[in-house]
């Protein structure tokens, strides 16, 4: 990293892009993007020294892992899923207030057997001798899926990956539960799909990140301070 | 991570050529089972523990792969290609490399890459002399490179199975503990609740359904949970079973009435599961434990001692070896004789061999009939490097 840029990674498209200007909007450094107007590079306005780099949102975990950008705005969900030793490369610098999701446990509304994480090991062994596979259990956080059932004893069960339309999977025969975000919980009812009791792996939301390796010389530690205040406010 | 040395390297093959003519002399056909494995057979049957700590990806074909973990499932699923019927004795060796991620990061003894030599045998229905067999040819593979101080720990997965079939409990707790058993905290909870008679959740919609259900028949107690999914609106899906699920709301029934485990009962399992020691003082230890509680073991300690006989007469010193009732539980599918090769000042958590019996793996991979099957396996850089400390 040169050390002549300070860069903050914020996230390129959709809600989240529209959800983090607005911030800055209104903690007075407005985002502005440079050259046309879906460019990459931006700036906030008062803070010349700032580059802005506008990647994806899970993109901007990497970039803070390997210490490319000094801030970053991301989803907890997807720092939390990515890197293994989160506190040795990131520091959750404050929330954001957006983006709010909760990654949780939903098995079928007809397993009227199961309520709790306890009542899913005892399925899988039932499973297993009813059908001679695993249990499985269809979400694209794998690591979060795999870390939340150690800490709950449950091990007889496997991963399908599935980057779109989770909720679909046991209905359709792919998985026999998932793993996934809801804010509402209204797609997992439209689905026949209810949370366990204690299925409750991550209340996300979107957070203010700096990364631990990038260049913190005193310049780019003030850049952070006034940061971390205009949007902590 | 630093490379490895050539010099290394070189004594690593020389090891290995030693360890495979003996085992070559003895009868095993030497074989080289695919580096790259389906990652699907992994999951399945060893479960998602596995991709914690194994190379799992996604070919250009989009099939999803991995570099093996272990040499068993690759040796096993090679002879049932040969042997599609399973109805053949065949002797395999192999030495190559092994794969595991280390998401600690790899050290030199628990390195992501390293080689496993080894030995399984199939069909060999003399379980006994095949298990007897084994642990043989492993001293004497390890002794033929060069290990004079070795430890020796035993286990026999057969000895919880005998204790759980012995209990006068309930056929649902019996299926359960032997399920738990590979999981020490949650099997160690179970015990824990069954003994407190804890009862299932009495409250909530399944509760009270499950209370509805109390002394039904199987088939009646369908046909109340089919209607009353119906009648809440509730639609069947997925490949969970309407009996599946009524089966588990059955059981619950079934405990919500059921007297507790017996605290002597958990006690029992307890000390069984602490029981370690010199071989023939544990083995007594888990004959007294039985014969206190009434409890028939008689056949499983039999096997166990007439193994320990065995061995002695063959020459292996069971002076400094050690029989424990916990050791294996962490590979879920061994089913038998466990037993592991420690060196000269190593852990317990690094052995330089190590192997068992697994009769249930080959119906789990396919075979239409069960095998029996016992297998060793050596990690070669572990044994180079407690050869080289002990000369």
């Amino acid at each position: 990293m040169e050390s002549s840029s300070f860069i903050i990674a914020v996230p390129s498209k959709g809600r989240l892009r529209e959800k983090a200007a607005d911030l800055f909007e209104r903690a007075g450094m407005a985002l502005r993007a440079k050259g046309h107007e879906r460019g990459y590079r931006g700036q906030l306005e008062g803070l010349d020294d700032v580059e802005v780099e506008y990647t994806s949102a899970s993109e901007i975990v990497h970039q803070l892992k390997a210490g490319r950008v000094h801030l970053g705005i991301t989803g907890e969900d997807l720092v939390r899923e990515t890197l293994v030793d989160v506190d040795a490369k990131v520091e959750f610098l404050t929330p954001l207030g957006f983006g709010h999701a909760d990654v949780v446990v939903a098995v079928p509304d007809c397993w009227l057997d199961v309520s709790r994480m306890a009542d899913l090991e005892d399925v899988a062994a039932q499973f297993s001798r009813a059908h001679g596979r695993r249990l499985r259990v269809a979400t694209k956080y794998l690591n979060l899926t795999r870390r939340f059932f150690a800490a709950n004893g449950v091990a007889g069960y496997r991963i399908v990956e599935s980057a779109g339309a989770t909720e679909a999977t046991p209905a359709s025969g792919t998985a026999e539960l998932i793993v996934d975000i809801t804010s509402t919980g209204a797609t997992l009812k439209a689905n026949h799909l209810k949370i366990l009791e204690d299925g409750l792996i991550l209340q996300s939301q979107v957070h203010l990140l700096a990364a631990r390796d990038g260049a913190w010389d005193a310049r780019a530690q003030s850049l952070r301070d006034t940061i971390v205040k205009a949007l902590s406010a | 991570m630093a490379a490895e040395s050539a010099q290394k390297f070189e004594a690593l093959q020389a090891q290995a050529h030693t360890l495979l003519d003996l085992f070559a002399r003895r009868g095993y056909e030497p074989v080289a089972p695919s580096i790259l494995q389906p990652a699907d057979v992994f999951l399945d049957q060893i479960g998602e523990a596995v991709r914690g700590r194994t190379y799992v990806f996604t070919d250009l074909a989009g099939d999803e792969l991995c570099l093996r973990p272990d040499l068993t499932v690759p040796v096993s699923r090679l002879y049932l290609e040969r042997h599609p019927e399973a109805d053949k004795v065949a002797r395999y060796c192999y030495n190559g490399p092994t794969f595991r991620f280390q998401p600690l990061g790899a050290s030199r003894t628990h390195p992501r890459e390293f080689r496993q030599a080894g030995i399984e045998c199939f069909g060999a229905v003399d379980r006994e002399s095949a298990d007897v067999e084994m642990v043989l040819l492993a001293v004497e593979a390890v002794r033929s490179v060069g290990l004079r101080e070795l430890g020796l720990r035993f286990g026999d997965i057969a000895l919880f199975h005998a204790l759980i079939d012995a209990l006068d409990v309930p056929e649902r707790w019996r299926l359960k503990l032997r399920h738990y058993f590979w999981r020490p905290a949650a099997f160690h909870a179970l015990l824990g609740r069954l003994a407190r008679g804890e009862r299932p959740d009495s409250e909530g919609p399944a509760a009270a359904l499950a209370g509805t259900l109390a002394g039904a028949t199987t088939e009646r107690a369908e046909e109340l949970v089919a209607a009353y999914l119906e009648q809440q609106a509730i639609p069947l899906a997925g490949s969970r079973s309407l009996s599946e699920v009524t089966e588990r709301l059955l059981d619950h029934a079934a405990d919500l009435r059921a007297d507790p485990l017996p605290k002597e009962v958990a006690t029992v399992i307890d000390y069984f599961l602490a029981v370690a020691g010199p071989p023939r003082e544990a083995v007594d230890q888990v004959a007294m434990i039985g014969k206190g509680a009434g409890l028939d073991m008689d056949a499983a300690l039999d096997v166990v001692l007439r193994r320990f006989d065995r061995l002695a007469r063959d020459g292996v010193d069971l002076g400094r070896a050690t029989f424990a009732t916990e050791l294996g539980r962490t590979l879920e599918y061994y089913t038998g004789l466990v037993f592991q090769i420690e060196g000269p000042g190593t852990d317990q958590t690094e052995p330089v061999a190590g192997g068992g019996r697994y009769d249930g793996l080959l119906v789990a991979l396919g075979a239409p009939r069960e095998v029996p099957a016992v297998g060793l396996s050596v990690h070669t850089e572990r044994l180079l490097g407690a050869v080289e400390r002990d000369s």
